[in-house]
């Protein structure tokens, strides 16, 4: 089984969550991960779906809110998503020193 | 030189528009042939001679070209032919296509993405193998890949055969070879590096196509060229609406027109959860150079994906405006029967319409539309115009094909003949790019997870790729046949595709990542479940296309969600078991949870150490 190097050799963690700063880091990712799929499915699945007939009755444009939401709005924010968790990740894997 | 030479035969009612179908057939025809040259072109520069290179592209391809390789990967001849049409025909409840298939790459990003690439082999089966230290594990997912794949791929080479078939005349089973030849080529030559550059320059092919036309014709009926400004700001949507009341038809932007809220709501998540979960988009992440670079080119993936994704809607209202604006109550001048080139016979409508300047002029597109039987007319009434109204959910007099959408838009908004010809080169680009990555996928589930695995894990490096080579020849030939020969139940199929994506995959990759607890027996258990009461439903609900039974076996029994949804609760299913099974039997071993360790960091995706001694080290130490 040819683990990619036994993973950093230097901490070896054998006991998972041993080394206090990969928890932290993994902990932090969790946390950046939740919020981000709050949005995700407020967008898509919130404005998008169920509350879709009652935003219509707002407009964006000339277009019923809802509707919007359904078939524009929610992928744009799809694309600021993912580039938010590249972004904020980058940061943290300078900060906990696991970035390449 | 067009307008010089049309000054020519002017005097002559019939050679205009015989005229501009030539020039059609001439631009597609350079236009197929220079981008077929590029591609082999490609092809021939990325040949490689090892097995990483074949399978990952030596993990060297850059964030942005993989997002764009990634969006042509996903975009197949469904998205670019196919998905506007369905949008304009389901109005709001469109939605489900535009979100679930770009809402599954954030799901894609932050859950598998960069943890995949991390752990760096080549194939989906091999991580599932590997983290649940089971052979049968490792089985059950490379079957599910190449079932997954195989169903895609047979709609792909069937694209081929259409554009073919409609813009430069000859038989489909023609132009699927020819199509068969081209991906032959640069995938059996380059492996993944080959299909992966190609693959960047079928993007832009595919995306140029598909936006020039939208910008034309959101320019001409909204004044603003940009379609998503147009479609958001014009009045066209509410023009759509009056139309569409005035014909019997609900409100274009009404929701739940055409679908429950609960089946819009499954539906949209088992597409995204499907998405996140299909091997041939999951492998693409194999291939960059890091862990960063994954997130990063599935940021790219999006953004590339997005410009096609938030142009079709607009595009959908747009054609449907049109298209109605133009068939309603367009007057029968005449009805020819027709012998066409498949052999059977139709009534072939001629027909004509009032422009705005209040001209009579003929509907040239609908008539060679015609002949290829996507679009018929039935005067019913017979009172010698055709009639658009709503009877019972459909047109009244007129059956339209909704791949013929995106096709004959240019046509129909009488964009130049380069136009067209473009639409149909980025709709071979499209499903080329689609096809190629498809056989990638059931390439190296058999030769790698199978073959190499299981017969001959000691096998030599030269022998490793002639395998993969084999395989890839194998599969086209397989997927060429379905080209000709489609079975009747393609598009049934397709929703099995995701529902199995969703209800296998997803699920076990996810808690394969995210939750140390989950073990061996846990993920086959959950797999196996999800798997069952997935195909169990679809199965029961689509058994007259399936299994040719008069009356579908079973009904929506599950709170009627359809077959295309019931992925959701298919992978709820899995996720449920999954962890309830994890629970009650032992934990995995050590060595399992070191690795789950490992792919949490990003630091250590170079080690070249992953990739070779995989088989052999297992063979001798099992």
């Amino acid at each position: 089984m040819p683990e990619p190097d036994s993973a950093p050799n230097e901490n070896a963690p054998k006991n998972p969550g041993a080394s206090s700063s990969s928890s932290a880091y993994w902990r932090s990712n969790l946390r950046l991960i939740g919020v981000l799929l709050f949005f995700w499915a407020l967008v898509s699945f919130g404005f998008g779906i169920l509350l879709a007939p009652a935003l219509n009755a707002f407009k964006v444009g000339s277009l019923p809110m809802g509707f919007w939401w359904a078939q524009q709005g929610s992928i744009y924010v799809f694309v600021v998503l993912i580039f938010i968790y590249a972004w904020r990740m980058d940061k943290l894997d300078r900060k906990h020193g696991v970035n390449e | 030189m067009s307008t010089l030479l049309s000054g020519w035969f002017q005097r002559d009612v019939f050679a205009a528009p015989l005229f501009a179908a030539d020039a059609t057939r001439s631009y597609t025809f350079l236009f197929v042939t220079i981008t077929f040259m590029i591609y082999l072109y490609i092809g021939w520069r990325s040949r490689v001679r090892e097995t990483e290179s074949f399978y990952v592209a030596g993990h060297g391809v850059p964030a942005i070209a993989n997002g764009a390789a990634t969006a042509a990967d996903w975009m197949s001849a469904a998205s670019f032919i196919g998905m506007a049409g369905s949008i304009s025909f389901l109005g709001c409840d469109g939605s489900i296509y535009l979100m679930g298939w770009t809402g599954g790459y954030v799901l894609l990003a932050l859950l598998l993405a960069p943890y995949l690439r991390k752990f760096g082999k080549y194939t989906v089966p091999d991580f599932v193998g590997e983290r649940y230290y089971s052979e049968t594990a490792r089985i059950v997912a490379a079957v599910c890949a190449v079932f997954v794949s195989m169903t895609y791929v047979a709609g792909q080479m069937r694209g081929v055969g259409i554009v073919f078939a409609r813009f430069l005349e000859v038989p489909i089973w023609q132009g699927v070879v020819l199509g068969m030849f081209i991906v032959a080529f640069f995938a059996v030559l380059g492996g993944m590096k080959g299909i992966t550059w190609t693959q960047v320059a079928q993007y832009f092919v595919l995306i140029f196509a598909f936006l020039i036309p939208a910008v034309a014709l959101s320019r001409v009926l909204t004044g603003n060229p940009v379609p998503q400004i147009g479609l958001t700001f014009s009045d066209i949507t509410e023009k759509l609406n009056m139309l569409q009341v005035d014909l019997g038809f609900h409100e274009y932007t009404e929701p739940f027109a055409n679908k429950s809220r609960l089946d819009v709501l499954c539906i949209t998540f088992a597409l995204m959860v499907g998405t996140a979960g299909l091997p041939h988009v999951i492998v693409r992440f194999y291939t960059t150079p890091s862990v960063r670079a994954a997130r990063w080119s599935a940021f790219w993936a999006l953004l590339f994906i997005a410009a096609l994704y938030t142009t079709a809607p607009a595009l959908a209202v747009f054609a449907r405006y049109n298209l109605i604006n133009t068939l309603h109550n367009a007057k029968v001048e005449s009805i020819e029967e027709v012998v066409s080139a498949d052999g059977a016979t139709r009534n072939i409508y001629h027909l004509s319409h009032t422009n705005q300047a209040g001209k009579t002029e003929p509907i040239e597109w609908a008539e060679s539309w015609q002949r290829t039987g996507l679009i018929t007319f039935d005067d019913k009434n017979g009172n010698n115009t055709i009639q658009l109204t709503n009877q019972n959910g459909a047109f009244a007099e007129a059956k339209i094909d909704k791949d013929i959408i995106v096709l004959s838009t240019p046509e129909v908004a009488k964009l130049a003949p380069w136009v067209i010809a473009l639409v149909a080169t980025g709709g071979l680009a499209a499903a080329l790019s689609t096809a190629a990555g498809l056989l990638l996928v059931i390439s190296s589930s058999i030769a790698h997870d199978l073959y190499i695995h299981f017969i001959d894990p000691h096998a030599s490096e030269p022998k490793r790729l002639l395998v993969g080579r084999i395989m890839i020849c194998a599969a086209l030939v397989v997927a060429g046949y379905f080209g000709v020969n489609p079975p009747g139940f393609v598009a049934e199929v397709v929703a099995f595709a995701f529902g199995l994506a969703a209800a296998s995959f997803f699920p076990i990759i996810f808690l394969g990542i995210f939750d140390l607890r989950t073990n061996r027996e846990g993920a086959i258990c959950g797999m196996i479940a999800g798997l069952a009461f997935t195909a169990i439903y679809i199965v029961g609900n689509k058994s007259m296309q399936l299994l040719g039974t008069e009356t579908p076996l079973m009904s929506t029994w599950c709170f009627g969600i359809s077959p295309e949804g019931i992925g959701a609760i298919g992978c709820m299913v899995n996720f449920g078991v999954t962890l309830l099974v994890s629970r009650l039997t032992p934990p995995p071993p050590q060595h399992v949870l070191d690795l789950v360790e490992s792919v949490r960091v990003p630091k250590g995706s170079h080690e070249p150490e992953a990739h070779f001694d995989e088989t052999d080290a297992e063979a001798d130490n099992p």
